[in-house]
């Protein structure tokens, strides 16, 4: 990183940043609000809906795990949005969006894991079944780990960003390789005899609690995200002020020394 | 390009350049495989070209993270990149990757047969499963590039590649096995899982090499 | 029936306890940081911007 870098670089975060960290100031509560509105009423619809005939009351798992697989593929498409941010438009805030939703996707997707096991395990009667969904989120889940172990393994930011953009956009043209050739194994390895989730189709009485629990999940991540951007953006400054309290330090000492 | 080809594929020969010593892993992991499982020849023959597949999987993962990091040390690289301008990158790259399959990963493709014997497998397993890893190798390498060029100035991106990698070659492993295990199950046509092995390896060295030009361009201005 | 009862409180409390991991890591971290920067304007390090503002660049 060559020293005229930097202070063209800082200008450049400058002027979208401090803007954001206002825009962040309000929308946080705003959606953290409607957030818990909608959470509340979606969990009121979840538990006061109708028992599944075949499933019976396992079929509440469905509500939040329905959403999570959902997010999950959400929040990588927004991380791939912004990688084509940082590579094309060469925004600032594309690569503090793509950093801050890894950790945030990482989890949704383990928790539509966990849910699908927890849910398995008295449908199928195991835990884990190696089908073609339950193995694709799970690959999914292990790109979420090695990016969010790329984008912070660098100490400095501007190097990361366009490293992580380029990881994640090459994950993102394989997932459909990845999901096309697992269940191509899939069928080669064991007959559809699993239970698949569903059936034939979703009863109105069903999909709306599962709607509007969806809506809430997304409120929640779109919360979360904005939150921890802004909390990316305040890192970067301080670090960049870290930097120059070195340098002020080190002029004064060089001065003290003449 | 020639003479880059040449001379990434000598450097790569030499003793430092892990050519060697990935060879020897390869034959390492798969040695040590039987003492896992146990020496039952029927057991080792029906998982025999699965061992193979992991092994080169492995073995050629072992030496990607060297193949910008070098470069960039003495300079080189960035006089290729200057060299290239924006549309010969990522055929600079290709080059590069071409050099380090023929030099580190080839000589693990021609090792694979000699294993197969060990590993107790039919002939025909051993020819189908040497044909899937020509195929079905270079796609490794390919993608192992993008992910290469992205830790190229980490001084420890080893592991970090291998964990961004591994996920992206599921297909190759998945065609690889099949069409290694259709050579020997009769039933089963070992054509399509070949073909489709090649396509995902043709995608991918558009791809990969793309994607890590993109990056190493990043990584120098 | 209440052993799929069991199944399903278990399944919304992970994703309860999941969801808080995540809010108060999110939160967390948020503090610190301003915590960080507050503590760096008080030690009078400030930014070419805000420096250029108050005229005392």
């Amino acid at each position: 990183m060559s020293e005229t870098g930097v202070p063209a670089r800082n200008l450049a975060l400058l002027g979208n940043p401090t803007r954001f960290l206002a825009l962040a100031g309000t929308l946080v509560p705003l959606l953290a609000g409607a957030t818990v509105i909608v959470g509340v009423v979606g969990l009121f619809l979840a538990f006061t809906a109708p028992e599944d005939y075949q499933q019976g009351i396992t079929v509440r798992i469905m509500y939040i795990h329905v959403p999570f697989a959902w997010l999950s593929m959400f929040c990588y498409t927004l991380m791939a949005v912004s990688a084509l941010g940082t590579l094309v438009w060469r925004h600032p805030l594309a690569d503090v969006a793509l950093k801050a939703a890894a950790p945030i996707g990482a989890v949704f997707t383990a928790l539509a894991l966990v849910t699908g096991s927890v849910w398995g395990k008295p449908m199928w009667g195991t835990w884990w079944v190696w089908d073609a969904r339950l193995t694709s989120v799970f690959v999914l889940f292990l790109m979420y780990l090695g990016l969010i172990a790329l984008t912070r393994a660098f100490d400095d930011p501007s190097r990361s960003a366009r490293a992580a953009a380029v990881m994640t956009l090459v994950g993102f043209i394989n997932i459909p390789i990845i999901k096309f050739s697992v269940e191509w194994w899939n069928t080669l390895h064991q007959p559809a005899s699993v239970l698949r989730m569903g059936g034939p189709t979703i009863d109105p009485s069903m999909l709306w609690p599962l709607l509007v629990m969806a809506a809430a999940m997304t409120l929640l991540f779109l919360t979360l995200h904005v939150a921890a951007m802004r909390t990316e953006v305040l890192r970067r400054r301080v670090s960049v002020l870290q930097r120059m309290a070195a340098r002020q330090a080190e002029h004064a000492a060089g001065r003290a020394a003449r | 390009m020639l003479a880059l080809f040449r001379r990434d594929f000598l450097l790569g020969l030499r003793a430092g350049g892990g050519a060697l010593t990935g060879l020897v892993f390869y034959l390492a992991v798969v040695a040590v495989m039987p003492f896992a499982v146990g020496p039952d020849l029927n057991l080792l023959a029906r998982i025999g070209p699965a061992v193979l597949w992991i092994g080169a999987l492995l073995a050629a993962l072992l030496g990607l993270d060297r193949l910008f990091q070098a470069d960039r040390e003495d300079g080189s690289l960035d006089l290729l990149l200057i060299e290239a301008d924006r549309h010969m990158a990522a055929l600079t790259v290709f080059t590069k990757c071409a050099a380090h399959w023929c030099a580190s990963v080839l000589p693990l493709v021609l090792a694979a047969p000699l294993l197969g014997l060990f590993l107790n497998m039919e002939p025909a397993g051993i020819f189908g499963t040497t044909a899937a890893l020509a195929a079905g190798t270079p796609a490794i390498v390919f993608v192992g590039a993008a992910g290469a060029a992205v830790a190229v100035a980490l001084p420890r991106g080893g592991v970090l590649v291998s964990v961004l990698i591994l996920p992206l070659a599921i297909p190759v492993l998945i065609f690889g096995v099949s069409a290694s295990y259709a050579a020997v199950a009769d039933p089963d046509p070992f054509l399509p899982p070949f073909l489709i092995l090649c396509g995902i390896t043709l995608f991918l060295a558009v791809v990969g090499p793309v994607a890590a030009a993109l990056a190493l361009r990043g990584g120098t201005d | 029936m209440s052993a799929h009862a069991a199944y399903v409180t278990a399944a919304y409390a992970l994703s309860a306890a999941g969801i808080a991991a995540l809010i108060g890591w999110v939160w967390l971290d948020y503090r610190g940081r301003k915590r960080d920067l507050a503590m760096l304007v008080a030690a009078g390090i400030r930014r070419r911007s805000e420096r250029a503002r108050d005229g005392t660049a």
